[in-house]
């Protein structure tokens, strides 16, 4: 067994004390401040003590804890109590009082800073009122302490104070020849300039009051309010649930179509946000809203609530338009085509829809002439469009291409700048083009309908902050909105000049429909009302329903703002979105699906993998469970590798 | 943080009754009152008692020299792992890495409250760790993924995966 100890080093005090005191036979080595005796300590750890089994000791507590033990003495609890608090508490106090007077000269300072634990110390031998810290005997407690304190306590010219108790205590210990010894052999008489060496090779001591580099250790206070700790009782009934297995569960009932709200059940409207028709779905609509509106239903219905899922494909708009054009086919035989071609591809998904329907039904156009255009809410005014004069047509949106005016993306479409998101009109792109003829369009005008948003951005408001504080909303669906009515709210244009829409039922724009934009959530209604008469008992019921929309984060201000205020317009006591869930974009390899620019899987190509829609579903879903923007690597190692 | 510990601490030494903690001062360290004399402070303090009161000495090092290097490594998590800076997490995991490279269990071949308590207090800086840098301090890795496998030690921390593992990446487990 070997002590190695340096001059100087306060630390030494302690275990050279606890020698003496214990009379246990050790070798002493004296080495530099610089030796690193302990071979796995990158900065050298003093006083080391060499175990007999050949391990090191670098705290000088447990040393003297040791040192203590073999010489018979045990230590109480009371001791280890003692011992903690020095190591936590008053070391570093003392490290940043001995910089002080040692190094900066600040004697006077001292005493601020060792005020706390000196107190402590106080107060706890008063009320034990014993002369040493454990009781009537010496313990190691007592000589740790003591030697810890001795280079202060034993300096008069530190102003320290009157505490009775700790000078009585102290003063026990500095009478012992043992201490007395160690503080020699450490000090050699030179009081606290002794130990000048030793603490400049020290790091400078970080003060508790004022901390520049935060502890990355520390415990952060959210996970102390946020997670819960479950109870004992709550394992225990959960285990219990778990082992009565499926008998004890109420059975999920057939379900009878058509699904309707019920007294005393929770009732949850599940949407999808609308697919657009004009091609085949691909991984990314499938994740984008139609998978997790359908996991998400199959729990609610194991959960015994009445859910009722709707979804189906958004048929009207300029893209239509466009692949109608490229393939030689009207838009209603694109839309019958394509519509066909979405259903079997959710089917093979087995997405397990209570009713999929389309947007180009009778029922739309019934319940548009309900809706905001009696009530006060739209506005007339007159817009520059864009018109290609050889095409002879307005063009609007998707048949326009330019640059983005904002971030300068060359192929931005005239309603939405792919790269920077942000929405357009046309007529602000720069450099535009006719998708079709590749022209350059000219400005006209043309009068439209624009929904008042402004005017119901108070009733709005006050919805979304109800809506948003108790509702599940996931965070980039809170945070998009947010942006969006910080941004201010302008009024929206509703109508564009084209045939394939839903007509405007207002003399005045007879030649004119609807933005596809604002008839889309439209569709929610009109395809629920082709699934049952009694729709409005889903849709003008706020009270007993709640309504969840699923939508790619894309969507995101149509279903939180727009579509909203359309409804708050109507003043008709409509159902308002209660929870909105947006999941992140998937990338196929980095950049992202497009059906119009033919990038990503599709939806057949999945099935002609031999590998069983669950595989996909479940890859799918744990991919994006993981939060923000998610791709999909593929190659037969990835997919193996996961599974 | 602290009483977390505690009460999984607690659940591994198949204590029935949970103790009630409270904190002192603006370290919140631990008090624990009890029935019959002083309350006990300080996590180590503390976490000792409850190991004597399951009657589970043998946690604490069944020698002297064993004991006292347990005492050691609990006083070492108390004092310089928690709250240690970001500059000093380098230094600390080399220095721990060193240490481990011969050893099975912080006490050499024995299990003891050393693991627990170190493995609690090092969970948050391994989590942050790339695969990289894990496979960097080998030693600590092994000995975490041992520990954290430990029957009945885990509860309150989530499992940190060690391995390169295609679908669980870090924390996101």
């Amino acid at each position: 067994m070997k002590l190695f100890v340096s001059e100087g080093n306060p630390h030494c005090l302690k275990v050279l004390a606890a020698l003496e005191v214990t009379g246990a036979k050790c070798d002493v080595q004296y080495v530099n401040h610089e030796e690193r005796v302990v071979p796995f300590l990158s900065r050298p750890a003093l006083p080391a003590l060499l175990l007999p089994s050949g391990l090191h000791l670098f705290s000088s507590n447990a040393i003297c804890r040791y040192l203590f033990e073999v010489n018979g003495q045990d230590s109480s609890e009371l001791c280890n109590q003692w011992l903690e608090w020095e190591a936590t508490e008053l070391q570093p106090a003392l490290l940043q009082a001995l910089h002080m007077a040692v190094l900066q000269g600040k004697g006077s300072e001292v005493s601020k800073v060792l005020q706390g634990p000196l107190n402590y110390l106080d107060q706890s031998l008063s009320k034990k009122n014993t002369p040493y810290l454990t009781g009537e005997a010496v313990s190691v407690a007592d000589v740790v302490l003591w030697a810890a304190l001795y280079p202060i306590l034993s300096d008069s010219s530190l102003a320290l104070g009157d505490r009775k108790s700790v000078k009585i205590w102290f003063d026990h210990g500095a009478a012992m020849h043992s201490l007395q010894c160690a503080a020699q052999k450490v000090l050699q008489g030179k009081g606290l300039q002794g130990m000048k060496s030793y603490m400049q090779k020290q790091p400078a001591p970080q003060s508790s009051q004022c901390r520049d580099t935060q502890p990355c250790n520390s415990s952060p206070a959210e996970s102390e309010e946020g997670e819960r700790l479950v109870s004992e009782e709550e394992i225990e009934a959960a285990a219990l649930t778990w082992s009565k297995s499926l008998n004890a569960c109420p059975l999920v009932a057939n379900r009878q179509h058509p699904i309707l709200p019920q007294e005393g059940k929770r009732n949850l409207l599940v949407t999808s946000a609308l697919p657009y028709v004009n091609n085949v779905p691909h991984l990314g609509n499938i994740i984008g809203c139609v998978l997790s509106a359908d996991v998400f239903s199959r729990y609610g219905r194991l959960r015994d609530w009445n859910v009722l899922f709707v979804c189906g494909t958004d048929e009207y708009g300029t893209a239509t338009e466009n692949k109608a054009r490229e393939e030689g086919l009207t838009p209603q035989q694109i839309c019958d085509k394509y519509h066909a071609v979405h259903s079997s591809i959710y089917k093979w998904f087995q997405i397990d829809f209570d009713y999929f329907g389309r947007t180009t039904t009778e029922k739309q156009t019934e319940i548009f002439s309900g809706d905001s255009t009696s009530t006060g809410f739209l506005v007339e005014d007159t817009v520059e469009q864009l018109r290609c004069e050889s095409c002879q047509r307005f063009l609007a949106d998707r048949f326009v291409e330019g640059t983005c005016p904002h971030c300068s993306y060359p192929e931005a479409r005239g309603d939405q700048c792919d790269k920077c998101g942000r929405l357009i009109n046309a007529v602000e792109l720069r450099e535009p083009q006719c998708k079709v003829c590749r022209q350059t369009p000219v400005i006209r005008s043309s009068k439209h309908l624009f929904l008042d948003l402004p005017k119901l951005e108070t009733q709005l408001e006050q919805w979304l902050d109800k809506s948003t504080s108790t509702g599940d909303w996931t965070a980039n669906a809170k945070q998009i909105t947010r942006s969006w009515l910080r941004d201010g709210l302008k009024p929206r244009c509703i109508t564009r000049d084209l045939k394939w829409g839903t007509p405007v039922p207002h003399p005045d724009f007879k030649e004119k429909v609807f933005y596809v934009w604002f008839d889309a959530p439209i569709g929610y209604l009109s395809i629920t009302a082709n699934y049952t008469d009694k729709w409005e008992t889903w849709w003008k019921n706020p009270h007993q329903v709640e309504l969840y929309n699923f939508m790619a984060k894309d969507n995101v201000p149509f279903h939180s703002v727009v579509f909203p205020c359309s409804l708050l317009g109507a003043q008709d006591n409509y159902t308002l979105v209660n929870h909105l869930v947006a999941t992140e974009y998937l990338n196929y390899e980095d950049t992202k699906f497009s059906k119009s620019r033919g990038v990503g899987v599709f939806g057949d190509m999945a099935k002609d993998t031999g590998i069983p829609s669950d595989v996909w579903r479940f890859y799918l879903l744990v991919r994006a469970s993981r939060g923000t923007g998610f791709s999909l690597l593929l190659g037969r190692h990835g997919y193996e590798k996961q599974l | 943080m602290a009483l977390r510990e505690l009460s999984s601490l607690e659940k591994f030494l198949g204590l029935k009754k949970p103790n009630k903690y409270s904190t002192q001062g603006d370290k919140k360290v631990p008090v624990l009152q009890s029935n019959n004399g002083p309350a006990l402070v300080g996590l180590v303090t503390i976490a000792c008692h409850l190991v004597k009161e399951a009657k589970r000495p043998e946690l604490l090092g069944d020698s002297a020299e064993s004991r006292a290097v347990v005492q050691q490594w609990l006083e070492h998590r108390v004092t310089k792992l928690d709250g240690c800076t970001k500059e000093d997490v380098k230094t600390v995991l080399k220095d721990f890495n060193l240490y481990l490279q011969d050893k099975v269990y912080l006490a050499g071949n024995q299990f003891t409250l050393a693991d627990i308590f170190m493995y609690y207090g090092i969970h948050s800086l391994i989590v942050e760790l790339a695969i990289q840098e894990k496979e960097q301090y080998m030693n600590v890795t092994r000995w975490f993924d041992h520990i954290q496998h430990y029957p009945s030690i885990r509860h309150h921390l989530p499992p940190v995966a060690v391995l390169r593992n295609r679908i669980y990446t870090g924390r996101h487990h």
